[in-house]
């Protein structure tokens, strides 16, 4: 169908140029040294390794998931889009390209994450699980709108982690405490509320995001 | 035949506080050639990208209609042909690559026997698979009018058609014109005296000013 | 001109009322505030703190509003008051902030403490932050007023999370938090009367204030545009 049309192009188009995953894949090792490098011989606790597994996801997404808009908007062919898809197609395709993009790196991250900081042990896999994918829906929906407005104005690198952190923050809270509920084992039944939460996040953010996009394109 | 028009009612735009035209009225329900003439900066291309639906008025109608329905804007685009200097296609693919994407995401099926007729029309047939990024400015600008027309549009809006054009293209440009106003509703928004001769009707800008 | 007299002399009553009231342990004279457990001396900032709060999520509430109704009708002066009210309420918000912080230190020993309602309103700072910040991002106004619309939005969504989810999943040293037994001192009504009519009196005071100078600065900013299309037009 059509949004998985675009989505095919953006796909193509990344495979010929392969900006997004050469600088993401560095960003993503260099993040990672830099906290191993700043932690040093220091012991940390489990609880600390799942908060900074969430940070190296939020910085990772800021650096890779503005470019389905960005990318468009640069070089002009946001025009082209609109000569050939209505606003709904749009975003659904370059939300379907985030979606990927996002999953690919977390997973990339999870395990190299796993393998470099020894106090990182999951004992409840189900609920981090959960966590893993709800959390990365929400990133993809939200890092997609508000890279939808940043590539309408200047200044777009800068911008865009500082429009993301405030809308992202519900999101990012729930899933660092979902995530050390899941290192210390605590049962499924007992995480209901913040589950509910991030899953309410994620159909809030996304009703909001296909009701505003229109807004956003259109000039 | 299909039954089909283009309908504005009292169209105004404003960037800001500033105006850029006020209370154009008209009404085009069959095939022809329409042009906007005024001097730089007088809102032609405003008003074409208004007229294509890629712009919004700030105040007034336009609607367009076919088999007399209304068009609704989510899926205007699928009906329009819209060609301008300041369009651009995706460079890192070849144009074949381009006019196959394009028909996917509108979900037109493709009909090469259609397309290669337009390559070879604009001369392009045999860089066909070459990428973009490789093309000349006048090419892409042919490569623009492929695209424009690919999927036999209803209304087709051309922004300074024969920009980037040698005297060859610009003739290619000129008959495709008139063999479209027979059966489309043409607008061609332009500063060139020979762009707008062939026009049935031209819009003066300089008369909505206020 | 008699409003704003009155104005000033009621923010005036209110502050020095606020400030100089002796807190005794049972109040006899009508000047004299009670003994709240828990808050003790420093209860007196929550005549300021609680108004500047208050103000800072109306300001939002507003700038939200007045965002909707320009995307409804792209009518600019409908931007200028959003404009107006976020930067009354970015204000506010640094008044909150500061005031609940020397509060903090007082009643808890440390300014900052991530209890979830200073998380709240620390998040509500970077929202202003950033709004403010996409706004000079972009150069065209209808451009600049549909953006900053469309994210006032997308922040206001959030707002419910901070105000009524995060205190519940997260224990907290706020009136009011997951853990707090008391329910708070403006709602178990632990205040005297002199207490509750300074308290509600500083409310309707700064709210005004608010109001009046929103209003001054909408209307200087449409001015101030038409000066501007003046100047240019030559």
């Amino acid at each position: 169908m059509k949004s998985y049309a675009l989505f095919q192009k953006d796909f193509h188009s990344e495979l010929r140029t392969r900006y997004a995953i050469n600088s993401l894949a560095m960003f993503i090792i260099v993040a990672i040294s830099v906290i191993l490098f700043s932690i040093g011989n220091e012991n940390i606790s489990p609880g600390l390794t799942g908060g900074l597994f969430w940070v190296i996801i939020f910085f990772s997404a800021m650096s890779g998931l503005s470019r389905a808009f960005v990318s468009e908007e640069e070089r002009g062919t946001s025009l082209t889009l609109q000569l050939i898809a209505s606003p709904a197609t749009v975003f659904t395709g370059k939300l379907l390209f985030n979606l990927i993009l996002v999953f690919l790196m977390n997973i990339v991250i999870t395990l190299l994450y796993s393998m470099l900081f020894a106090e990182f042990i999951i004992q409840n896999y189900l609920l981090f699980f959960l966590t893993f994918v709800f959390g990365n829906i929400g990133i993809a929906i939200s890092s997609t709108l508000i890279a939808a407005i940043i590539a309408k104005a200047g200044s777009k690198g800068t911008l865009y982690p500082v429009l993301s952190f405030p809308i992202l923050l519900p999101l990012i809270l729930t899933s660092v405490k979902l995530t050390s509920f899941a290192i210390d084992g605590v049962p499924i039944s007992e995480a209901f509320f913040e589950l509910a939460i991030v899953l309410c996040y994620d159909i809030i953010m996304i009703s909001a995001s296909y009701m505003l996009f229109d807004f956003i394109w259109k000039d | 035949m299909t039954d089909f028009s283009l309908q504005i009612h009292s169209l105004q735009k404003s960037f800001g506080r500033r105006l850029v035209f006020n209370g154009i009225t008209f009404k085009l329900n069959k095939a022809g050639v329409m042009g906007i003439s005024g001097p730089n900066g007088s809102g032609k291309s405003t008003l074409i990208k208004i007229l294509a639906g890629i712009n919004s008025p700030t105040k007034g109608q336009v609607i367009h209609s076919s088999d007399g329905k209304e068009i609704i804007s989510e899926k205007l685009h699928n009906y329009i042909g819209f060609v301008s200097p300041y369009l651009v296609l995706y460079d890192e693919f070849s144009a074949w690559e381009n006019l196959t994407y394009f028909s996917s995401i509108r979900k037109i099926s493709f009909d090469k026997v259609k397309v290669e007729n337009l390559l070879d029309q604009f001369l392009l047939l045999n860089r066909k698979d070459d990428l973009v990024k490789a093309y000349s400015s006048g090419m892409k600008q042919r490569l623009k009018f492929i695209f424009a027309l690919m999927h036999s549009p209803l209304f087709i809006f051309l922004d300074e058609p024969t920009s980037n054009l040698d005297d060859e293209g610009k003739l290619t440009v000129y008959n495709l014109i008139q063999s479209e106003s027979k059966k489309a509703i043409v607008v061609v928004a332009s500063n060139e005296k020979s762009d707008l001769i062939h026009c049935d009707e031209v819009l003066d800008l300089n008369n909505y000013k206020n | 001109m008699i409003w704003k007299i009155f104005l000033f002399l009621l923010l005036c009553f209110v502050s020095i009322a606020g400030i100089a009231f002796p807190i005794v342990q049972s109040p006899t004279k009508w000047y004299e505030f009670p003994f709240i457990l828990g808050l003790e001396q420093n209860a007196k900032i929550i005549f300021f703190h609680v108004p500047t709060s208050w103000l800072t999520v109306i300001a939002f509430l507003m700038s939200t509003i007045f965002s909707i109704q320009y995307l409804r009708k792209k009518n600019l002066d409908d931007d200028a008051k959003s404009y107006a009210a976020a930067q009354l309420g970015i204000i506010f918000c640094i008044l909150a902030t500061v005031t609940g912080s020397v509060w903090s230190k007082f009643a808890w020993g440390s300014f900052w403490s991530w209890d979830p309602r200073q998380t709240s309103i620390f998040a509500l700072l970077l929202i202003y932050g950033a709004w403010f910040a996409l706004r000079s991002a972009i150069e065209s106004e209808d451009k600049r007023a549909t953006l900053s619309a469309v994210y006032s939005i997308i922040a206001f969504l959030t707002v419910p999370f901070f105000i009524f989810i995060m205190p519940r999943i997260m224990t907290g040293l706020h009136p009011g938090s997951a853990d707090d037994t008391n329910a708070g001192p403006i709602i178990d009504f632990k205040m005297n009367f002199s207490m509750q009519l300074i308290f509600f009196l500083s409310m309707i005071g700064f709210t005004i204030l608010y109001f009046w100078m929103w209003n001054l600065g909408y209307k200087s900013i449409i001015l101030k545009e038409k000066i501007n299309r003046q100047l240019t037009r030559g």
